[in-house]
């Protein structure tokens, strides 16, 4: 069987650091796959070496059956990509950054006409297609973009962090695009995110990648029912008591025990509407109180906790500033 | 396969020639400003300089001497700046979507080299114009033609080790310092602000190791009638010059890193 995506132990090297570490990965044709981990996890250096952007240190990949070492040229005709950062020519319109693409990828002229008015209204951008790209705000860049990946018809069209400092609704939109026009055009699409919703809400199957690895790869479904059941939360008062209550939990039969925060423990329990009371007349007869109880069904980011002991989040806010100081510094 | 690839080629150079003329046609002010330059050269220097000098070996030293080094001196800019402008491509993101294309970057540097080297010459003629309109009177037709030959042949050189530079540069101050370090010596050691013929010898051995100073003499010969150095001279080095950069040029291009 042809995959759309085929890798073989691919690693890559960067002086002392191995940004991805033998990663094998299986995505099938019309399959919309997402690479979820923290920001420096490398999945941007993976998506590059799928690409051709960058040459991988050892191991091997094919996309839509071409060899990315070997035959570049057709892997680069039957890829779209969209960077993460922006790679528009803002001093052209939408329709011209979209015509030079077509005539780069040898689409004849009525080609491209008839397929620039396909992908514009495929992202709704037909009426501000001839102004300049300056004058688009980040979601209508964003989806010129993705619009512009799709003009050469390709097979499989890679997304590097789609939504990365858009606002909520407009991140809602791109959302609906990705599903759109994977349904649609039936390309495959390999995404990477941070971001739990988007990852769970956009993909059919998921990969984990946490230092250049692949920690876990699966539906978001089963990522999510393999921890089973459902998540309690424990606020404690006092963070010196933490280890003691993992101890007498440990002891009492509950196995899948972590804690993120100074002073939280998070169990996942079958049935945990029925746990909670045991659990907290555990820790009351330890003498130990507790400040506040939640349960809910398992996120990714227990998925996640789970697999790597912490969470994606705390690097998220951080970053969102990086991000929004960085565009601001181009616009100068 | 080989039509179909050539036809490949020409295709990228003409789509990477057809940005650099729909972004020059957008740049209004660029164009005034890079004509600004030479033109206050022409009309103050010419001025200033054709009561004061007279050329050794007869010949005023006027309008009409300088008009062949201010064209060589915008053909100089125009194209050199072009070709450091992969640096802003750089920048802002643009050149992966070039390099990601599955396309040769040879011809793609080609491409921009003959854009940038299109906006170029029309500069340099728009300058020949005006020189004309002042009351600079250039030999013939023909002399004129060939000058926009001259033209094309320096500005792809320049052009070629423009590309090469932004190709090794990684940051646009570095860049800054190069071009200032670059142009405007090649400028003042080019023979466009005075003869060549009876130079000191340390001052001689550097006007004659300059590229522009072959350019500007060729288009002296063509719009003039007469030269320092033989044309046929001038034009020869200026063809090795121009293949030599080009090649230069499109090679680091090939390898560089984004």
């Amino acid at each position: 069987m042809l995959y759309a995506i085929e890798t073989k132990e691919i690693t890559k090297h960067f002086d002392d650091i191995t940004a991805v570490n033998k990663v094998s990965i299986f995505v099938k044709p019309g399959e919309l796959f997402g690479l979820l981990g923290p920001n420096g996890a490398g999945k941007t250096t993976l998506i590059h070496m799928l690409s051709t952007m960058t040459e991988p240190s050892s191991g091997s990949a094919k996309v839509w059956g071409y060899d990315v070492a070997l035959e570049p040229g057709s892997v680069r005709q039957n890829i779209g990509v969209v960077f993460q950062d922006t790679t528009l020519d803002d001093r052209l319109t939408g329709r011209e950054n979209l015509d030079l693409h077509g005539r780069l990828y040898g689409l004849d002229g009525k080609t491209r006409k008839k397929r620039i008015e396909e992908v514009l209204s495929l992202v709704e951008l037909a009426d501000r297609a001839d102004v300049l790209v300056k004058t688009y705000s980040g979601g209508m860049m964003r989806r010129l973009e993705i619009a512009r990946g799709l003009m050469h018809h390709p097979h499989v069209l890679f997304l590097d962090e789609p939504t990365l400092g858009l606002d909520p609704q407009t991140r809602l939109h791109i959302w609906e695009y990705i599903k759109k026009l994977n349904k649609e055009e039936g390309v495959s699409i390999m995404l990477t995110t941070h971001y739990m919703e988007e990852a769970d809400h956009l993909c059919n199957r998921i990969a984990i990648i946490d230092h250049g690895e692949i920690v876990a790869l699966d539906t978001p479904e089963s990522l999510k029912n393999m921890l089973g059941g459902d998540v309690i939360t424990l606020e404690l008062e006092k963070s010196d008591d933490i280890s003691r209550l993992c101890e007498i939990y440990q002891k009492n039969g509950c196995a899948n025990i972590v804690t993120e925060k100074m002073n939280e423990i998070f169990i996942t329990v079958e049935n945990g509407e029925r746990q909670i009371p045991h659990i907290l007349s555990l820790a009351s007869t330890a003498g130990i109180s507790i400040q506040a109880v939640s349960l809910r069904k398992p996120t990714l980011d227990d998925v996640f906790i789970h697999h790597t002991g912490r969470a994606i989040r705390d690097k998220e806010v951080s970053e969102i500033e990086t991000v929004g100081y960085k565009i601001r510094s181009r616009r100068k | 396969m080989v039509s179909a690839s050539v036809n490949r080629a020409a295709q990228t150079v003409y789509t990477m020639w057809l940005r650099e003329m729909i972004r020059f046609s957008r740049s209004k002010s660029r164009i005034i400003g890079a004509l600004a330059t030479p033109l206050f050269f022409l009309i103050i220097l010419g001025a200033g300089f054709s009561s004061s000098f007279q050329v050794r070996g007869g010949g005023a030293f006027n309008t009409s001497y300088l008009a062949p080094g201010l064209i060589g001196m915008a053909v100089l800019f125009t194209s050199l700046m072009g070709g450091v402008s992969i640096i802003w491509d750089r920048e802002f993101g643009f050149l992966k979507e070039i390099l990601i294309a599955p396309v040769s970057r040879f011809f793609v540097a080609l491409g921009k080299a003959i854009g940038g080297v299109t906006t170029a010459m029309i500069q340099g003629v728009l300058i020949m114009i005006i020189a004309w309109l002042i009351g600079v009177h250039y030999v013939s037709i023909w002399g004129v033609l060939a000058a926009i030959v001259i033209m094309f042949i320096s500005g792809i050189g320049f052009m070629g080790l423009g590309i090469a530079l932004a190709s090794i540069i990684d940051s646009h101050e570095g860049f800054q310092m190069v071009m200032s370090f670059l142009t405007m010596p090649l400028v003042l050691l080019s023979g466009a602000f005075f003869p060549i013929s009876n130079l000191p010898a340390w001052l001689k051995a550097l006007v004659y190791a300059n590229p522009l100073t072959y350019g500007v003499e060729a288009l002296r010969y063509c719009l003039l009638g007469s030269s320092t150095i033989p044309v046929l001279l001038s034009v020869f080095v200026l063809l090795i010059f121009s293949t030599a950069m080009i090649v230069i040029g499109g090679k680091l291009f090939g390898v560089m890193r984004v």
